[in-house]
């Protein structure tokens, strides 16, 4: 072991794009590399495949193929891959509900930079 | 039917967005009741159509100096026409969605519509509206509230 941690990709996930890049601006985690963006959920899953992320940040309300169906794909194409849910939508059974599709976190819009690196540092957990 | 008190969820709604992504408070004027179906817009509206167990539409509207400052103060650079459309649109996209924390999961939204300059206003499903004067710095904008 040389104490170094591996980089993990990342992948965000929104229709906005003011959102998506204040989330690569925003985000401050050093082993985290952006690998691209998706404004809807049939992008993701082709993004998904060519660049096969460690980590997603999916939105939810999205054209074409919503936020949760897309969880549900990238979970089927791998299994390890952690995905925040970052959404407005601010039920805790829409939360509940991403969660049992194979999210592991939950940020609710709007949202601080503390708040998104929080909610990431939290989703890394260990790894 | 829509009832007044629930205003207080939209009001909220709109104050966290500003506070959370600038860093400065916004405050409201008092709420009034539009009875005509042309609540007016300004030079950008996101709307945000409703269904489940309300009907009707939720939007935002502003003018492009209150955009061009928002944009700056979430750091954004890029203060393109498309990036005016996408943020009027996502602040009715996130006080629409929030107001499921109060009214659930049955509170259905859509992905924004955004009109810029619209010459007929946007088109209001219902007759009536309640309207909610925001001011921010030294701007002014409007969340508009048409449900059954």
């Amino acid at each position: 072991m040389d104490g170094r941690v591996a980089t993990l990709k990342m992948m965000i996930v929104d229709d906005s794009n003011i959102i998506r890049r204040r989330i690569e601006r925003s985000q401050q985690i050093d082993r985290l590399e952006v690998v691209g963006s998706a404004s809807n959920g049939v992008e993701a899953v082709e993004l998904f495949k060519r660049t096969d992320p460690d980590v997603v940040t999916m939105d939810l309300t999205m054209p074409e193929m919503d936020g949760i169906e897309c969880v549900e794909r990238l979970v089927a194409l791998k299994p390890s891959v952690l995905i925040l849910v970052v959404s407005a939508l601010a039920d805790k059974a829409t939360a509940v509900e991403a969660i049992e599709r194979g999210a592991n976190g939950f940020l609710c819009k709007p949202f601080t930079d503390r708040q998104l690196n929080g909610a990431l540092e939290e989703l890394l957990g260990g790894r | 039917m829509f009832r007044e008190s629930e205003l207080r969820i939209f009001i909220d709604g709109a104050l966290r967005v500003f506070e959370t992504l600038t860093s400065q408070a916004a405050t409201v004027g008092s709420p009034y009741l539009v009875t005509d179906g042309k609540p007016g817009t300004y030079e950008y509206a996101g709307v945000i159509d409703i269904s489940g167990i309300r009907k009707g539409i939720v939007y935002f509207t502003a003018p492009r100096g209150m955009l061009t400052v928002l944009l700056m103060r979430m750091q954004e650079t890029d203060t393109s026409e498309e990036n005016m459309r996408d943020l009027v649109g996502e602040v009715a996209n996130t006080i629409s969605g929030n107001a499921r924390r109060d009214l659930g999961k049955g509170f259905v939204i859509s992905v924004p519509n955004v009109v810029s300059n619209p010459a007929d206003g946007v088109a209001m499903p219902h007759s009536r509206s309640f309207v909610i004067p925001i001011n921010w710095r030294t701007h002014a904008a409007k969340l508009v509230v048409c449900l059954q």
